[in-house]
């Protein structure tokens, strides 16, 4: 297990009532950590959904580790 | 020193215009996005809200902007985006190009709006005057995407 937090925007932010949580979780990965919580909140489909780890764009297979901050991304809109 | 940074509040341009000034430069060329009161077809927008995740947002914008220098023979070039709530008519993204000639200050300033829109985790909500609301290439995807595995 690891201890890890979750920060959430725009439309992840409103669906999930919260802009963060600490968890404890035994994912592996941060592609199974969605998994994980897709299971708890039921994401609405995002397509082309990317993911970052402490400030940084990476890979879903990225491995998790204790302390990690991880923010899905939704498609943007900047501009 | 930054080259792109949000702005939470309305701020002047003329200081960060000066900022492009420089003695080799012979053009400057800029992009101001505005909001606008329709979208994809949809008249009605009272106004928006932005949202961005700042750390990663200036991360990404630098990037981009260090991508502009290394692919256009400019001289100094900024960007600033707006968050929070914005009211029609209101400067939401501002882009700043000087260059000793106006093709590189043209394309570069191109380049630089174009990358934000596509890769600055930045969020927009529109709000409609009949009270409906929705973030912006989010909701039409969650209507459009259900049968498609999130991690593509």
């Amino acid at each position: 297990m690891v201890q890890i937090r979750v920060e959430y925007f725009a439309i992840l932010r409103e669906h999930v009532g919260s802009a963060h949580e600490a968890l404890s979780t035994s994912a592996a990965t941060v592609g199974d950590l969605y998994e994980e919580l897709d299971r708890r909140y039921a994401f609405p489909a995002l397509g082309r959904l990317k993911v970052a780890v402490n400030d940084e764009f990476c890979d879903w297979s990225t491995p998790l580790q204790d302390g990690d901050m991880v923010v899905f991304i939704p498609p943007v809109a900047g501009g | 020193m930054s080259h792109f940074g949000f702005k939470r509040e309305r701020f002047d341009l003329a200081p960060h215009q000066a900022l492009l000034a420089d003695p080799v430069a012979g053009a400057y060329a800029s992009f101001e996005g505005w909001v606008r009161n329709h979208n994809d077809g949809r008249a009605g927008v009272l106004y928006l809200e932005y949202e961005g995740y700042e750390q990663l947002g200036v991360k990404e914008g630098e990037r981009i902007i260090a991508e502009a220098f290394a692919r256009f023979d400019i001289t100094k070039a900024h960007c600033i985006h707006r968050l929070g709530k914005l009211e029609i008519g209101e400067l939401a993204v501002w882009v700043g190009v000087s260059a000793a000639h106006r093709d590189a200050a043209f394309a570069a300033c191109r380049y630089i709006i174009d990358e934000v829109k596509h890769r600055v985790p930045i969020w927009k909500k529109e709000h409609y005057a009949d009270g409906d609301s929705g973030w912006v290439n989010c909701e039409a995807c969650a209507a459009h995407a259900a049968d498609t595995p999130p991690l593509k």
